[in-house]
């Protein structure tokens, strides 16, 4: 079923949200990837306080090309998201509510995602140039030091995810595969 | 005896970086299509369209395909008659590499140190292979590699016992633990035989093969291409790992003499981005 959802994902709007869901979001969420995910571990770890705000948060996994002249962002696809799945459940108990990226997560992302009544989406891996397109502003919020690894904050319109993990359970990449798999016999 | 001078090798790097992360070769545009046409999925039939859509406004929009413009690797053919001058290849490469990636507004992946992880700002180095050919011509082979599925790349060491029920055993465990993360379809590159270095470099060359080349090949390696395709694209992983009957474009096989004692078996997993393009001076 295609939604089409505003920023920010609250409780409700989860509960909503299913798998195999095709949503189109539309408002700001944060940027990170590896090297910013450490960092915020380690203010965690120390006790600091954090440069972004979690509540209600939507973080895209994501590293962008160079934006090229007169554009917000450059090719601007989800990078695996199972390389997060070590800061994941903390950042989700500590009040985000949505991830966007692609691939598996572990266990104790889905538990953590349950428990918080949060969403799991996937973009679609390798098109970049199309999401690209629907990412209106950019802005490095902090760590430019890390390159296209820095945090942004970036606004989307109409922004083409699917919910592969929701806060009742369902996985769609366990599910989906099973119903698509070519049993021995039909070979 | 011919001269070339490493110039011309830098700015054919540099062209080749930039077009190959906006235009992908016909043959893999072709295997998307035909993808699109047989898939069974309505969710899968989506994805492939969502793909097929972001390679025109990729080559449109001059926008790379993917944001992981990748890390450079750079097969180097080059002709015995041929005195490079000007400088050193390597820098020549290299410099190609820089050139590309700054200009080109393509994404500087490389970290300079594996521990440290200092990005280079440029993309360079660049990982690249030499070979020595007879002739007075050089052909550079360029395929940048993203690291979404370079990561579920495997290499195993078999007993020759095993033999060709082990390679499809090892290439099966490859692509299954790889679903969804390597953003299938995906291009299967297996290399069979040789030295453990070998194998993984002959799995990697085979990723720079046209889909459904079926030349210079063994009759078994054709065989086990064919039978594994069939076999992953049952497997249900589908496009974008969401389900489907597409998980692969396509298996590419190469192998090479092997000894006594082993079977060594690669398989390099590439995404449906696969960039390779090649030149000839």
């Amino acid at each position: 079923m295609d939604k089409k959802i505003n920023l920010p994902i609250t409780e409700e709007i989860s509960q909503d949200l299913h798998i195999g869901d095709f949503c189109f979001l539309t408002g700001e969420m944060y940027v990170a990837r590896d090297a910013a995910h450490k960092r915020l571990m380690e203010l965690i770890a120390e006790g600091k306080e954090l440069p972004v705000d979690l509540k209600g948060a939507t973080v895209y996994y994501m590293g962008p090309s160079p934006a090229r002249e007169g554009r917000p962002i450059g090719s601007a696809g989800p990078t695996t998201s199972s390389r997060m799945d070590f800061a994941a459940p903390t950042l989700l108990d500590m009040g985000l509510k949505a991830m966007v990226g692609k691939g598996k997560r572990t266990p104790e992302v889905l538990d953590a995602v349950v428990r918080n009544k949060a969403t799991y989406f996937a973009a679609i891996g390798g098109a970049g140039a199309l999401l690209s397109e629907r990412i209106k502003e950019s802005e490095i919020v902090c760590y430019e030091d890390l390159g296209t690894e820095a945090i942004r904050r970036i606004r989307v319109e109409d922004f083409p995810v699917v919910v592969v993990a929701d806060c009742h359970g369902g996985n769609l990449y366990e599910s989906a595969v099973k119903e698509y798999k070519r049993s021995a016999n039909s070979h | 005896m011919r001269e070339i001078n490493v110039k011309e090798i830098t700015s054919a790097i540099k062209e080749m970086c930039i077009t190959v992360n906006h235009d992908l070769s016909d043959d893999m545009k072709d295997a998307l299509k035909k993808a699109r046409e047989t898939e069974v999925s309505p969710v899968g039939q989506k994805v492939l369209s969502q793909l097929e859509e972001n390679l025109v406004i990729a080559k449109e929009k001059t926008i790379p395909i993917c944001q992981d413009t990748g890390m450079a690797v750079v097969f180097l053919e080059v002709g015995q008659e041929v005195h490079f001058t000007g400088g050193a290849i390597e820098e020549a490469i290299n410099e190609g590499v820089r050139q590309g990636y700054v200009e080109g507004y393509l994404r500087k992946s490389v970290v300079g140190d594996p521990i440290e992880r200092v990005n280079t700002k440029d993309n360079t180095p660049a990982v690249i292979h030499y070979s020595i050919v007879p002739g007075e011509k050089v052909k550079i082979t360029l395929a940048p590699k993203g690291f979404g599925s370079e990561n579920m790349s495997r290499i195993f060491m078999l007993k020759p016992a095993q033999g060709i029920e082990g390679v499809k055993e090892a290439i099966r465990t490859a692509v299954s633990d790889a679903g969804p993360n390597a953003c299938p379809p995906m291009v299967v590159g297996v290399g069979v035989g040789g030295t453990f270095e070998k194998a993984a470099l002959l799995a990697k060359q085979a990723l720079t093969d046209p889909v459904g080349l079926k030349t210079e090949k063994p009759a078994w390696a054709c065989a086990l291409e064919e039978e594994m395709l069939s076999e992953i694209n049952g497997s249900g992983i589908g496009p974008a790992g969401l389900g489907g009957s597409t998980t692969a474009l396509s298996v590419n096989v190469r192998s090479f003499a092997t000894h006594i004692a082993g079977l060594p078996v690669a398989v390099n997993i590439c995404c449906h981005v696969n960039r390779h393009t090649s030149k000839v001076l």
